[in-house]
């Protein structure tokens, strides 16, 4: 029995505990409750790493709970009855995401969160919702992954409110919680319905028995509809500008990870549990929501005022680009054309790059409301003449965003339009065209801003835990735009193709055979 | 036909809850309307673990002697019901939660009156 076997729960249990018991260490000392976050999100991040490790050497790795041994998946009668967790190299990826978005968030709220204003409390929830989000993504088993959905939707909706003194978080959480339920709801049904017809909760089983039959699709449609709404893309995005806008700095990075956690578990859906049943419509309908989200979002950050909500909306048209990619994927999905299989790399790699710069974004956004005490982009102006490292991030971030190479959101923009292109020209265009409108919209933030004469200020100086967890995403953005091809060939690929034709994998190293 | 009786009546209370979501706007009455789809739903679980002349899946209590094939009700559809429920719970109290501080700093609870956030 080594630690190293346990690896997939301890990535869930670790941040689990450390949720609950960080208020305990509150109560003896604050630098107490501190170290022990940090002990905590170090341990968590080593869980990940070492999980992907073994993910990418090695390949799936199953973990059953409640077993004799954690490979022992099926019960005495060859039924799998347990909860499985399951990592291939996509869940692997999305944890090393949320290693990467949490890890930022943890350094960068120890300086920027106050002690008087709920200090303990947004960082016990951070921790509950880390844990939500790596359960979701690791977990095999379908009423697991609604359990750890709500999770996440409690957690979120809790950092995003924690602020009961203002008037405006708890409205937003109201909104967000308010999807977020109903979501869940809808994934509970179609979980009930996917039970009453096969008698299984486990993905992997479920998946080679779904055979596309009526009461199946409208399972399938409920899960979509549930997803769509966590992910946030375009018909069901109300609550997302809101969130991302009232949320601390620390929390919207969080909340990014969050809603690509839910974007993944609609991967998740339509590539595996789907997979044997795919058919065409499904993409086209993700493929024509992602180009709707690309375009509304945009549309929208053009006569944005705030500069939260100004890059709340960029992060929204970012999802609309992963559904575009993931769309043209499915569409092809079994027919198998190569361009079919760059969109699905270049819609993966893209969740990667968005991570770190829409993250780097709202964490400058953070330290623009710390520096100047307002977002308001009517009021604010001159900062780059105090905030050096502040207006440099930023501008680092939004250029990233847009795409200008030699920056990682261009490597992944780039596969998208190719391999978009090829499905239809004329999707290619708008993508285009809302990337060039976001780095207007992102200039003239970064304009009115930064740039312009030296103002009084009202705010606080930065904390040096501010500068790192910035520091830490920038890294990212540009190393990840030097070396897209290493990191394509060894991190992307693989939880591309996991996707692409993993399904079978994945269900052999549940089921055996 | 009346064997499918309990699923039109979940259906129906998912669709109430739904309709009370879509025409009130009183954020206590939008709470409402998310509990009753949620009870909708547990419902659906429930009924979903019926197995008619079933018995308890404990092997020491099936009965003895009589046809062997007797059908057992499997306990998950509970299990799942009520980790739903203990869900819902929290979801439920959350929600309240943040509509009476929304009344507090308001002093008032229609949704068409508090929206500060908009576009």
């Amino acid at each position: 029995m080594s630690l190293a076997m346990h690896v997939p729960i301890l990535a869930i249990a670790v941040p689990l505990l450390g949720a609950f018991a960080l208020p305990l260490m509150a109560k003896v000392h604050h630098r107490l409750r501190d170290l022990w976050a940090l002990v905590v999100g170090a341990f968590t991040v080593a869980m990940i790493v070492t999980l992907a490790v073994q993910v990418f050497t090695v390949g799936v790795q199953v973990y059953t709970l409640g077993a004799d041994t954690p490979d022992a998946t099926l019960g005495p009668q060859g039924f799998p009855i347990r909860i499985t967790l399951v990592a291939d190299a996509m869940g692997a990826f999305m944890a090393l995401i949320s290693a990467l978005l949490g890890g930022a968030a943890l350094i960068y709220a120890l300086g920027f969160l106050e002690e008087s204003k709920g200090k303990t409390l947004s960082m016990s929830l951070f921790l509950l919702l880390w844990a939500g989000m790596l359960g979701l993504k690791l977990t095999g088993d379908m009423f697991n992954f609604f359990v750890f959905l709500e999770l996440t939707s409690v957690a979120a909706c809790g950092l995003i409110g924690y602020r009961a003194w203002e008037s405006r978080p708890p409205e937003a959480a109201f909104k967000t919680l308010v999807m977020f339920i109903l979501g869940g709801l809808m994934v509970l049904l179609a979980v009930a319905i996917l039970y009453g017809e096969y008698g299984a909760l486990n993905m992997a089983f479920l998946s080679a028995q779904i055979g596309g039959s009526l009461l199946d699709r409208v399972a399938l449609g409920l899960l979509l509809g549930g997803l769509l709404m966590k992910a946030g893309a375009v018909p069901m995005h109300m609550w997302a500008p809101d969130a991302y806008g009232e949320a601390d700095a620390n929390t919207a990075i969080v909340l990014v990870a969050n809603t690509q956690a839910g974007l993944y578990a609609l991967f998740r859906v339509v590539f595996t549990l789907y997979g044997g049943a795919a058919t065409p419509e499904v993409g086209y309908l993700v493929t024509t929501l992602g180009a709707l989200t690309v375009l509304v979002a945009v549309l929208m950050a053009v006569v944005q005022t705030n500069l939260g909500r100004l890059v709340a909306y960029g992060a929204i048209s970012q999802i609309g680009y992963m559904l575009l990619a993931a769309g043209v994927g499915l569409v092809t999905l079994g027919v198998g054309p190569e361009f079919g299989r760059v969109a699905l790399q270049g819609g993966v790699f893209h969740m990667f790059n968005d991570a770190a710069c829409i993250g780097l974004l709202f964490l400058c956004v953070g330290a623009v409301r710390r520096a100047a005490g307002s977002g308001d982009l009517r009021s604010l102006g001159g900062l780059a003449h105090t905030e050096k490292w502040t207006s440099g991030f930023f501008l680092l971030g939004a250029l990233a965003l847009a795409g200008i190479p030699p920056l990682n959101g261009f490597a992944s923009k780039l596969m998208i339009y190719q391999s978009v292109f090829q499905l239809s020209p004329i999707l290619t265009a708008l993508a285009v065209l809302a990337s060039i409108l976001l780095l207007a919209v992102f200039v003239r933030a970064f304009q009115g801003a930064f740039l312009g004469p030296r103002q009084s200020m009202s705010g606080a100086p930065l904390s040096p835990a501010m500068l790192a967890g910035m520091a830490v995403l920038a890294v990212v953005v540009i190393a990840f735009g030097l070396v897209p091809d290493l990191v394509v060939r060894h991190l992307v690929a693989p939880a591309a193709e996991a996707l692409w034709t993993g399904r079978d994998v994945y269900l052999a190293a549940v089921l055996g055979g | 036909m009346i064997g499918n009786l309990p699923f039109v009546v979940c259906m129906i209370l998912v669709a109430l809850g739904l309709w009370t979501l879509m025409t009130r706007r009183n954020l206590i009455k939008l709470a409402i309307g998310i509990v009753l789809i949620e009870n909708g739903v547990n419902l659906f679980l429930v009924s979903l673990g019926y197995v008619r002349g079933g018995v308890a899946p404990i092997y020491t209590y099936a009965p003895q002697g009589v046809p062997v094939n007797v059908p057992m009700a499997m306990p998950t559809p509970q299990a799942l019901t009520l980790t739903s429920i203990v869900i819902g719970v929290a979801t439920t109290a959350l929600l309240l939660a943040f509509a009476v501080l929304i009344h507090r700093q308001r002093g008032t609870l229609d949704a068409g009156r508090i929206r500060e956030l908009r576009g």
